[in-house]
């Protein structure tokens, strides 16, 4: 519940704080309603439409109606997926928008306890902290090896979580051991002639429970001829913050990360989630209002790229060949890596290029599957749902393999193969994995 | 912001509750906000409460529970629409059509589609392409806008000169009159003069005279193939001329686009696609049929674009190229709508020979008036889109907007022309309807209002003017 005071509060920090430019750039004509995956799911409801969800905080705004739970509601159940701003006419800005409303609303929200204690258990312990990534995955690790998983699944304990958590539990991907994850090199030589000088944005998911996906893109950016720096004081992007309303948080660590590789005299800072990739490219717009960082944000967001982009810029899969067994793979755009980081093609380019095995694409590959961050976690219903429709679309390439850019697509497309029983017939891997075993072959 | 603060009586609710169930009724605040507009700019008014009826049946208990308590019923798509036609200006209850999206038929055999009201137009068209059929009208909204949206406003498109508009292909209709009754008009006939002509009577009636709840289009065969062209002129009369000639050589192309000199540097300006800002005007044309007619066409074409003296002629010879060549013309809304927070669109029509008259006397009025308004749109229709950005919240900008539009509607009328040629009157231009009509034609219209709908419960407030209206409402 909200509270009439607080109500009042969110009321005047609406007024005070969204963007009166940005809301009445909305002209209400309606072109994001089709790209909206919750307008579409919800029956056409226009309260969970990009459309309505500006009209919603412009009425706060103008004193029209209150932040009341129904408010909450509409904002909560957006994705993120900024699909609406690729069709905007007018540019909307509709995700800074939507991460503005949200932090007003939870930093003058009361939360109940458990739910306090998750968000700062989460937002403030855990994520800003590289090590304590790596322990508790280690902790995931020691869980898998040491056959506590294996008990568990046999007394049916998992049978008390939610289905979409058990599977979850069940797509877990191996994690490495906590010496593997403590041992990261921070400078690697390339292979054959150098192209460019870059630097490696690890990520924290990604380098503690995704650690080989990492391994994987130092590999690939090596044989592409890339030097790789990878500075050890960087640390986890903040999009988890800057999407569920810590916008505070968020800045503290777009500073950390800005500093650690500032100095590096890099041509690229190369990322392989299209998630982080897409809020370090946002970096200038949260720090846009900070005299002392936002042209160093500005340096830094120009540098930001997807690993699949520099591979295609340096012809990687003309100068490598790729070869797999026959097999029909498919593709699902990371929805911060297309809409966002507007890269599109390149992985399609890359996965077109493997000999023996045929690239199918599948229909609405860019509707977002329903993963978005926790959204999967806490708003299961809808994302299920979102999910399901997704499954549909992917057994109907028949592929084999569903190659994703971006760790919360991957376990989702996971789950998604679990779910529909499918996995005799069906994996997911992220583009980076596949490529690597496309080299080796 | 008016309209509806007085919330529904109890009793009324009950019986819209008890009509569609309870999940099915919302009177929550966010809810209505939410059906408080559509595309018009400026314009916001909240309903009472918002239905959504699962069938005709249900419609029509709606409507006699709304006659006999005289609440004002807003039938709504997906209100994309430019007029101001689905807001609830007077309040009442917003009706969504999201369960009657069904395409009940496809006939091939009689060349028929028959829809439910909520079903979106492209799917329409898919549904029809997908047997090799054609449903020829493309609004702008095409890929948002309900069929039953496109028919109560009667919405054109591009290929407007060839095809016609929506109510060329809509032959019969189901309506829930305002006494709750449901007629069926027309049918999948071909000719069918029993009476008035109803349906025609209800494509355009922007939600006033009844609530349609179905529709047969008439569908035709998909033409083979598409040729699309460029050209460019350094004067504006050669650009109308040609529009003029092409027709008179008895070739109607599918498109016959048109770009003015501030439009062409605006999306230059925004798209950086390398049109030569100091070219007078655009044309983009296509035409579509057999191979063979398409290139005659298209060859006569640009002997006529240069005889009158375009400086360029560019034909596309793949599906990229010709996607290149529109693209001026599919950005144009997104490049103007970019520059300021508010976009008055508007749709001043004259006859296609008076083209560029009305060209020269909107650019004068924006002269006249200090504002930016660019022109683009249908030249084939004479179906112009004068479109100014401005932004809402400068009130004497806006006073400015408003009587330059009211000149630019007044020199259409003058040359032969109208207020709208494809948008509607809805709230919008109900003011100067009368410019185009008449007192006497508005009588007519106004008694036919009366004698269908006499508590004015549907729509009110569209199509006729109350006194004094502005055309831009300015709300706080």
């Amino acid at each position: 519940m909200t509270t009439v005071k607080e109500k009042e509060i969110i009321q005047e920090q609406f007024k005070e704080r969204m963007n009166e430019d940005d809301l009445l750039n909305c002209m209400r004509c309606g072109f994001c309603l089709p790209a909206c995956p919750t307008y579409i799911e919800s029956g056409y409801k226009e309260s969970h439409s990009p459309r309505g969800r500006i009209a919603l905080m412009k009425g706060v705004v103008d004193g029209l109606i209150e932040p009341d739970e129904d408010f909450e509601r509409s904002l909560n159940l957006c994705l993120g997926c900024v699909a609406c701003e690729t069709v905007c006419p007018s540019g909307v800005k509709y995700g800074h928008m939507l991460e503005e409303a949200r932090d007003i609303v939870s930093q003058n929200k009361k939360y109940s306890l458990p739910t306090r204690i998750v968000r700062k258990t989460v937002f403030e312990g855990l994520f800003p902290h590289p090590n304590r990534m790596k322990n508790v995955t280690g902790l995931i690790g020691f869980y898998q090896r040491s056959g506590l998983q294996s008990i568990a699944r046999k007394i049916g304990f998992l049978g008390i979580l939610p289905e979409h958590l058990a599977l979850m539990e069940k797509v877990l991907p191996e994690v490495a051991t906590m010496k593997e994850m403590k041992n990261r090199p921070v400078h690697v030589e390339p292979i054959g002639k150098q192209t460019h000088r870059v630097a490696f944005f690890s990520g924290c998911l990604m380098d503690s429970m995704f650690m080989k996906t990492n391994d994987a893109t130092i590999k690939l950016l090596q044989l592409a001829g890339c030097e790789i720096v990878i500075p050890e004081d960087q640390t986890c992007c903040g999009a988890l913050h800057g999407h569920y309303g810590e916008k505070g948080g968020s800045k503290d660590l777009a500073k950390r990360n800005i500093q650690a590789f500032e100095d590096l005299n890099v041509d690229f800072i190369i990322t392989n989630a299209g998630g982080c990739g897409a809020f370090l490219l946002g970096y200038d717009h949260i720090l846009k209002d900070d005299p002392v960082w936002s042209e160093r944000a500005k340096k830094f967001t120009e540098k930001i790229q997807d690993v699949s982009e520099i591979l295609v810029s340096v012809n990687f899969h003309k100068r490598v060949k790729l070869e797999l067994s026959s097999q029909i793979i498919t593709y699902q755009d990371s929805c911060h890596l297309r809409n966002v980081m507007k890269t599109a093609s390149a992985p399609r380019l890359l996965l077109q290029s493997i000999k023996g095995a045929e690239y199918v694409e599948m229909k609405d590959a860019d509707r977002c599957c329903g993963s978005a961050g926790i959204y999967n976690i806490i708003e299961s219903e809808m994302s299920m749902k979102m999910l399901d429709y997704k499954m549909v679309q992917a057994k109907d390439t028949q592929a084999a393999t569903i190659v994703t850019a971006n760790p919360g697509c991957l376990l989702q497309m996971k789950v998604g193969i679990e779910k529909e029983g499918l996995s005799k017939k069906m994996r997911g891997i992220h583009i980076v994995d596949l490529l690597l075993e496309a080299v080796k072959k | 912001m008016n309209g509806g603060n007085r919330m529904l009586s109890k009793v009324v609710k009950e019986k819209l509750v008890a009509i569609v169930s309870k999940e099915n009724f919302d009177d929550a605040k966010t809810e209505r906000l939410v059906y408080s507009y559509d595309s018009t700019p400026n314009l916001q008014s909240m309903p009472d409460a918002v239905v959504s009826p699962r069938n005709t049946k249900e419609v029509s208990e709606i409507v006699k529970v709304c006659n006999q308590y005289k609440v004002p019923i807003v039938p709504r798509g997906s209100g994309t629409n430019l007029c101001g036609g689905t807001c609830p200006t007077e309040g009442g209850v917003v009706i969504l059509f999201k369960y009657m999206n069904k395409i009940l038929d496809l006939d091939e055999e009689n060349l028929t589609i028959t829809v439910q009201p909520g079903v979106i137009l492209v799917d329409v068209a898919n549904a029809a392409s997908a047997k090799g059929l054609f449903y020829p009208p493309d609004p702008g909204s095409m890929k948002i806008a309900t069929i039953g949206g496109t028919i109560n406003e009667n919405a054109g498109g591009l290929r407007g000169l060839k095809y016609g508009v929506t109510r060329d292909y809509v032959i019969g209709l189901e309506v829930v009159m305002p006494n709750g009754d449901i007629i069926k008009t027309g049918g999948k006939l071909a000719k069918d003069v029993a009476g008035y002509d109803l349906t025609r009577l209800m494509v355009g009636s922007e939600g006033t005279l009844g609530i349609i709840t179905e529709a047969i289009l008439k569908l035709i065969p998909m033409p083979e193939t598409k040729k699309t062209m460029l050209a460019l002129y350094q004067d504006l009369e050669a650009a109308a001329k040609t529009v003029s000639k092409i027709i008179a050589n008895k070739i109607i192309p599918i498109t016959l686009e048109f770009l003015d000199q501030p439009t062409i540097r605006v999306v230059e300006d925004y798209s950086k696609i390398g049109l030569p800002t100091d070219a007078k005007a655009v044309l983009l044309i296509e035409q579509d049929g057999s191979p063979e007619v398409v290139d005659r066409d298209i060859e006569k074409i640009i002997e006529v674009c240069k005889e009158e003296g375009a400086v360029s002629v560019q034909v596309a010879s793949t599906d990229e190229e010709a996607l290149a060549l529109a693209a001026a013309r599919r950005t144009a809304l997104s490049a103007l709508a970019r520059l300021k927070p508010t976009t008055v669109l508007e749709d001043a029509t004259v006859p296609r020979s008076e083209l560029a008259k009305m060209v020269r006397a909107i650019n004068e009025i924006a002269d006249k008036y200090k504002l930016q308004i660019c022109t683009f749109g249908h030249a084939g229709d004479g179906n112009l889109h004068p479109t100014c950005p401005t932004d809402s919240r400068n009130h004497e900008e806006m006073e400015r907007v408003e009587m330059a539009f009211a000149e630019i509607f007044e020199k259409a009328v003058e040359l032969g022309g109208t207020i709208t040629g494809e948008h509607g009157v809805g709230v919008m231009k109900a003011p100067y309807l009368e410019l185009k009509l008449g007192k006497e034609g508005i009588a007519v219209m106004k008694a036919i209002k009366q004698a269908l709908d006499p508590n004015n419960i549907m729509n009110p407030g569209k199509v006729f003017a109350k006194e004094d209206r502005k055309r831009v409402v300015v709300t706080k």
